[in-house]
């Protein structure tokens, strides 16, 4: 009779350490979705040869040194294969502009370039020709270590973004925290599920045969989960981008990634 | 003119249910000390029914999930418990409540409530607007096939 109340006690303690574990998106260090495929997808993502992402990194380079009618081009300014580029500047985006009084995401960069110092005509978000060059530009700091800065100005919409990543949506009624912190590690069908960073983005997808941007993958999950996703390159999509990324800080830029 | 007669009953019943599975209405349920006693709109699920739809992609898909003991499908997921002798530990009225709404249990968990309130629901897709995940005859399927796994 006497072991009883321990018995009690130590159920308590069980109970409250998984409550614990379901309540706080538990700290865990960032492993790169790399870990969860397969060791043929890996070689894949490994040889440049055989990676399909690469078509989409040549497609960016073409544009990279394309010449607009101003007679200039990306190169003019960041150099031949954009040697003048600072890699790890790369890896800081999305950053803060004080200019536009928002964060601005790399390729959001790119159509800034593309618009006030080539006078071509903008991008709409995500269409295939940004995505390329956002790409071919991330593909140039592949191995720098992602470094997304989310104090002072950048602090509130990281918050949101947070806020967006525990958000239930949809007929599903899940949140990315669902899949990608408690359940990651975990097979879906035969699909591991990963922790759900951004250090491949823009990835080449085996499922759909294509390159896929950060803010097309979130559109694929919402769809998923029967939810009415948020607009290409809309804030919300560019807050949740901000949070997946900082999450995964200390990662290196695998672009292009093979995945599922 | 008797056979006439259970024909044309017959008939009418399967127009109707048709009509109904058209445009089924939302059916109150109860959360009775963490179980759901009755059976939705006191309907009587089929076993061989309910094993489709745990299959199915586009319908209960459990096997996304829950590992089950059906073995001509590969590939069975981990993320929520195996269900191979779920009957065994459960029964029926709190199988009921863990299909129908798992967050009055754990507001946490990732298990989609598959007859779960719709308004409930934060931006829902357009197609879906109102509509609970499974209809009522699917949810009782699926709790009858469940109830043959002991």
């Amino acid at each position: 009779m006497k072991s009883m109340p321990i018995k009690i006690f130590l159920q308590y303690v069980s109970l409250f350490s998984f409550y614990l574990l379901s309540c706080t998106g538990y700290a865990i260090e960032p492993v790169s979705g790399y870990a969860y495929i397969s060791q043929d997808t890996q070689e894949m993502q490994d040889d440049e040869f055989a990676n399909p992402g690469m078509t989409t990194v040549d497609k960016g380079r073409a544009l990279f040194h394309a010449v607009a009618e101003n007679g200039k081009n990306c190169a003019s300014c960041h150099g031949e294969d954009g040697v003048s580029l600072k890699k790890s500047r790369i890896a800081e985006y999305p950053i803060y502009s004080y200019e536009s009084q928002r964060p601005i995401t790399l390729q959001e960069q790119v159509n800034i370039c593309w618009q006030d110092k080539l006078d071509n005509i903008p991008f709409i978000y995500d269409c295939a020709d940004a995505v390329a060059l956002e790409t071919y530009v991330r593909y140039l700091a592949r191995g720098e270590v992602i470094n997304v800065d989310v104090s002072g100005p950048m602090q509130p919409y990281f918050k949101a973004g947070e806020e967006l990543y525990n958000m239930r949506v949809g007929q599903l009624d899940m949140a990315c925290i669902h899949c990608h912190v408690y359940h990651q590690g975990q097979k879906l069908r035969g699909q591991t599920l990963s922790q759900g960073h951004s250090n491949g983005f823009p990835e080449y997808r085996l499922q759909t045969g294509q390159i896929t941007s950060l803010h097309r993958r979130f559109t694929e999950c919402f769809v998923t989960f029967r939810a009415k996703p948020f607009d290409l390159g809309s804030e919300d999509f560019i807050n949740l981008e901000i949070y997946v990324h900082a999450r995964g800080n200390g990662l290196k830029i695998e672009t292009p990634a093979v995945r599922y | 003119m008797r056979s006439v007669l259970r024909a044309t009953i017959v008939t009418v019943l399967i127009l109707s249910s048709q009509a109904l599975a058209m445009a089924e209405e939302y059916l109150p349920w109860k959360n009775n000390s963490m179980a759901i006693e009755k059976a939705l709109g006191g309907l009587k699920g089929n076993p061989q029914r309910g094993r489709a739809i745990v299959i199915a992609p586009d319908k209960g898909s459990c096997l996304t999930c829950h590992h089950l003991p059906i073995d001509e499908e590969l590939f069975h997921g981990t993320v929520g418990p195996d269900l191979t002798t779920i009957a065994s530990r459960l029964t029926e009225a709190e199988i009921r409540l863990r299909i129908v709404d798992e967050k009055m249990i754990n507001p946490n968990t990732i298990m989609p409530g598959y007859y779960r309130d719709p308004n409930k629901f934060n931006q829902v897709a357009e197609a879906y607007y109102g509509k609970t995940f499974l209809t009522a005859q699917e949810v009782e399927d699926v709790i009858a096939y469940l109830m043959t796994l002991k």
